[in-house]
C-alpha cells in the first residue's frame, strides 16, 4: 500500500513508519505543523511540535530511508482541537483535546488529503491493533494495556479505521525502544509526551484562566447556601476535595467535593461522596467503530478516561444518545469526556457524556 | 556541479599550501587563486581585483548591505531602499540594519509583472534622495526569473552606491559589473556548476567599507578568513566553461510552458509580460497548494520548488508573489520549476506526462 506516516519527531512514530516499511509499504514520512509559532525547543515531557520535535522527524526519516515533508495543520488544529477545548471548557465540561485531534486532524484532515493524492491510509504510533474480521476492520486494545491508546481512538468510524496503520499494538512500550535502539533511531530515549501539547507550560487551569477569565464566583451546597468562594471556575474538576477553601464545615464533618461547575452562573457546586456516586451516564454523537449499537441492552464495559479503567456495564442506543448503566456506582464524572464502550478488548465505539445519574 | 570543476576541485584538494604563506607551496596555490580571480573578472566585466572571495552568497549581500550602510551613514545617510521581492540575503540583514542600527528601509514595490516601478525610485529620489545610504535590488528575481532595469535604476540613483544581487543571472544572461556603473555585485559558485560554499563580492575599486569578519584581512582587508583555493579554483573553471547555453535553455523553456498551457489552459505562467531568465518557469496552478504538488512531483521523481520555508519548514506564501498582487491563496497554489544546462528535451517531456495527474490530485486534496 501506498502509506502516510504522521511523525511526531517521538519514538513510537518513528517505529511505526520504520515498521510499516519493513512490511513492504511505500511509506512517505509527514511531521504535522499543528502551532503557528511554535516552540524552539521541547522541554522534558511537555508539549510538542516545537522545532526540536521537527528536526528529530526529519532525522528518524532519514535513517528509515523515506521522503519527509511539513504539513501546516495550524489552522486546522487551532479550530478543531484548541478552539474546542476552550468552547468546551466555557461550558463547563472537561474534554479530551487528543480525541478530538484523532477526530478532526490526524485521521481526518490527514487521511482525507493523503487519500486524495492518491494514498491508501495513514500509519501513526499509536498503541492500538486492528483486527481484518468478516465484519469488516475492527479495532482494539494495544497488547501493552498501560500504554494503550484505543480509547483517544475510539472516535473513528469504520471508514477512517479502514485507512488507519497501527503498527504498535502488538508490541510494549519497553520493547519499542529498545527495537528504535536497534534500528539506530536516535529518539529511542526521548522522553514520552504527556500532558496537552498546547500548553507547553503544564499548568492548565492557567491556561485557561488566562484565556476564559479568572472571575471570582461562590461555591455552594446542593441546596444553593454558598459555603465559599473560588478563583475561576475552570481549575476545579469534578470530584475533586482538596484546595476548596470552604470556610463552613460539614455537620458530621465529612469531606464535601466538586459534583458540578456551572459556568453561565459561574459556581462551583459542591457536596458528599454520596452525592458524587453516579450509575448511569448519557452521551450525545456517538461513534461506532463497527455495527451500530442498538437498543437492546448489551453486556460490555465502558471507560471514561483515557487510563481508567473498564467499568462493566450494560450499553444500548436510543436513537439518538448512547447509555451506560453501571454495575457498581462511579465516583467524581464530569461531563464532555468520552465514554467508551468495550466489548472484550474490542471499541464499540463512543460518545461524549451530556448527562451523569 | 560540472564535471570539469569537479576535475578541478579534486585535483587543488590534493595540492599543499595555505596561499597566504610566503613559501614555495604557498604561492603556488596564491597563483591559481589569483588566476581564478581573472578569470572571474573576466566574465563579470570587473577588474581582477574588484574580486573579493566570500563564503557563500549570503555573506557577499551582508558585506555590501552593512559595510555601504556604515560607511554612509558616517555621511549622515540611513535610508535603505531595497525591492518588495529581494532574497532573504538581503531583506534580512536591511531588517537587521532597522533593528540594530536605526536605519529606515524603503521597499520599491513591482508591478503584477514582477518588475521594479522606477517612477517609484524617481519620485523617492527627488524628495530624500540625501538621506539614501545605499540601494539594493536584484539582477534577476530568484522565484519568478524577472530581469530588473539595473542600468536605469543606476542612472536614477546618481551617487547613490547601487548593489545588486546576481546569483540567479551570473552566467545565465550577459552582465557586466562595469558597464552596469555598480558599486557592488553578488555571485554564487553554486548556481553556475561550481561548489556549494563560495560566493563572490564584486566591489568597485576604491571603495573601502567596514569589514563584517575581522582577522587575517586576506581579501582587501574586508573578509578575513584563508581563502577555500579548491572551492575558488572550481568556481572559475565552472563560469568559464560557458556549458550553459542560454538559447537552448530557452528553447526548452517556451517548449514548456506552451505544453503546460495546453495541458491546463488555468495556469498562469508568473511574469509573463516581463524579460526572464531562461532556466526559470514559475507558474500557478489555481485550486491547488504547493506543498501537496512538491510532494507528488517528488513522488514522480520530478525536483521543484515552492516558494520557501519558515524555519519549522512550514511552507509559506512567497512574498515575491505576494509583492506581485497574489493573494496569500495564489501565491501558495504556485510551483518553480528550473531549468539548468543539463536538462534535455526528454527530461522536459517526462515532466509534461506526470503533470496534468499531479494537478489533478493536488486540486481533489486541496479540501480547505
Amino acid at each position: 500500500m501506498k502509506l502516510i506516516a504522521a511523525m511526531s519527531g517521538g519514538v513510537d512514530s518513528a517505529v511505526a513508519a520504520a515498521r510499516a516499511v519493513e512490511e513492504g509499504h511505500e511509506v512517505i514520512g509527514v511531521h504535522l505543523a499543528l502551532s503557528a509559532n511554535p516552540q524552539k525547543y521541547r522541554s522534558g515531557a511537555r508539549g510538542c511540535c516545537t522545532i526540536e520535535d521537527s528536526h528529530d522527524a526529519r532525522r528518524a526519516a532519514d535513517v528509515i530511508g523515506i521522503p519527509f515533508y511539513i504539513w501546516d495543520m495550524a489552522e486546522e488544529f487551532h479550530d478543531g482541537v484548541v478552539e474546542d477545548f476552550l468552547a468546551e471548557y466555557a461550558q463547563g465540561r472537561t474534554p479530551n483535546p487528543c480525541l478530538r485531534c484523532n477526530e478532526k486532524i490526524k485521521f481526518a484532515a490527514v487521511l482525507d488529503r493523503a487519500r486524495a493524492m492518491g494514498f491508501d491510509g495513514v500509519v501513526t504510533g499509536h498503541y492500538a491493533r486492528t483486527e481484518i474480521t468478516p465484519e469488516g476492520k475492527t479495532l482494539h486494545r494495544a497488547i501493552d494495556i498501560s500504554k494503550d491508546q484505543s480509547y483517544v481512538l475510539s472516535v473513528l468510524t469504520v471508514e477512517q479505521i479502514a485507512g488507519a496503520i497501527f503498527p504498535l499494538g502488538d508490541t510494549t512500550k519497553v520493547d519499542i525502544r529498545k527495537e528504535a535502539a536497534e534500528r539506530g533511531l536516535a529518539v529511542a530515549e526521548k522522553p514520552d509526551s504527556h500532558d496537552i501539547c498546547f500548553v507547553p507550560s503544564g499548568d492548565n487551569a492557567g491556561w485557561l484562566r488566562d484565556r476564559l477569565g479568572s472571575e471570582t464566583g461562590p461555591i455552594v451546597d446542593q441546596s444553593g447556601t454558598k459555603i465559599g468562594e473560588h478563583k475561576g471556575a475552570y481549575t476545579y474538576t469534578i470530584g475533586q476535595r482538596k484546595g476548596l477553601g470552604l470556610t463552613v464545615p460539614t455537620v458530621d464533618g465529612s469531606p464535601r467535593f466538586v459534583l458540578k461547575i456551572e459556568p453561565v452562573s459561574n459556581t462551583v457546586v459542591v457536596g458528599s461522596r454520596e452525592e458524587l456516586a453516579i450509575t448511569s451516564m448519557k452521551g450525545e454523537r456517538p461513534v461506532w467503530c463497527g455495527a451500530a449499537v442498538t437498543s437492546t441492552p448489551t453486556r460490555g464495559f465502558v471507560q471514561i478516561r483515557a487510563h481508567g479503567q473498564a467499568l462493566p456495564c450494560n450499553y444500548f442506543f436510543d436513537g439518538t444518545n448512547l447509555h451506560a448503566q453501571l454495575d457498581e456506582a462511579l465516583l467524581g464524572l464530569a461531563t464532555g469526556q468520552a465514554m467508551v464502550i468495550y466489548d472484550g478488548d474490542r471499541v464499540v465505539g463512543s460518545a461524549t457524556i451530556c448527562e451523569t445519574n | 556541479m560540472l564535471d570539469c570543476a569537479i576535475d578541478a576541485m579534486t585535483t587543488a584538494l590534493s595540492k599543499l599550501g595555505n596561499p597566504s604563506s610566503l613559501h614555495t607551496p604557498g604561492r603556488s596555490v596564491r597563483k591559481d587563486i589569483e588566476e581564478a580571480r581573472e578569470v572571474i573578472g573576466r566574465e563579470v566585466g570587473s577588474l581582477a581585483s574588484e574580486i573579493i572571495f566570500t563564503g557563500s552568497g549570503t555573506e557577499a549581500n551582508n558585506i555590501a548591505l552593512k559595510g555601504l550602510f556604515w560607511k554612509r551613514r558616517a555621511e549622515g545617510r540611513n535610508v535603505v531602499l531595497i525591492s518588495a521581492i529581494e532574497h532573504h540575503a538581503i531583506i534580512d540583514p536591511a531588517q537587521w540594519l532597522v533593528t540594530h542600527e536605526k536605519a529606515e528601509v524603503i521597499e520599491i514595490p513591482v508591478t503584477n509583472d514582477g518588475v521594479i516601478d522606477c517612477a517609484f525610485v524617481e519620485k523617492f529620489l527627488s524628495q530624500r534622495a540625501d538621506e539614501v545610504a545605499l540601494i539594493a535590488v536584484m539582477h534577476s528575481n530568484n522565484e519568478t526569473g524577472v530581469l530588473q532595469p539595473i542600468s536605469e535604476l543606476v542612472n536614477l540613483a546618481g551617487d547613490i552606491p547601487v548593489h545588486c544581487d546576481a546569483v540567479q543571472s551570473f552566467g545565465k544572461v550577459p552582465l557586466s559589473f562595469s558597464e552596469l556603473g555598480l558599486t557592488s555585485l553578488t555571485l554564487s559558485a553554486h548556481k553556475i556548476g561550481g561548489p556549494l560554499g563560495i560566493g563572490a563580492l564584486v566591489l568597485k575599486r576604491g571603495i573601502e567599507i567596514p569589514a563584517l569578519l575581522h582577522g587575517g584581512g586576506q581579501e582587501r582587508e574586508i573578509r578575513s578568513g584563508t581563502l577555500n583555493t579548491p572551492s575558488i579554483v572550481a568556481f572559475a573553471t565552472a563560469i568559464a566553461s560557458h556549458q550553459y547555453v542560454s538559447d537552448v535553455v530557452t528553447k526548452l523553456r517556451d517548449y514548456f510552458i506552451s505544453n503546460v498551457q495546453t495541458l491546463l489552459p488555468d495556469a498562469i505562467l508568473n511574469g509573463a509580460k516581463s524579460s526572464r531568465l531562461p532556466g526559470i518557469v514559475n507558474f500557478t496552478f489555481p485550486g491547488t497548494q504547493s506543498d501537496t504538488l512538491l510532494l507528488l512531483m517528488d513522488s514522480a521523481n520530478v525536483s521543484c520548488s515552492t516558494g520557501s520555508a519558515c524555519s519549522a519548514g512550514v511552507h509559506e506564501a512567497s512574498h515575491v508573489l505576494l509583492a506581485m498582487g497574489h493573494s496569500e491563496k495564489t501565491a501558495q497554489s504556485s510551483l518553480r520549476f528550473s531549468l539548468g544546462a543539463s536538462t534535455t528535451q526528454s527530461d522536459i517531456d517526462y515532466v509534461l506526462s506526470v503533470l496534468p495527474d499531479v494537478i489533478a490530485r493536488g486540486r481533489a486534496a486541496n479540501l480547505s
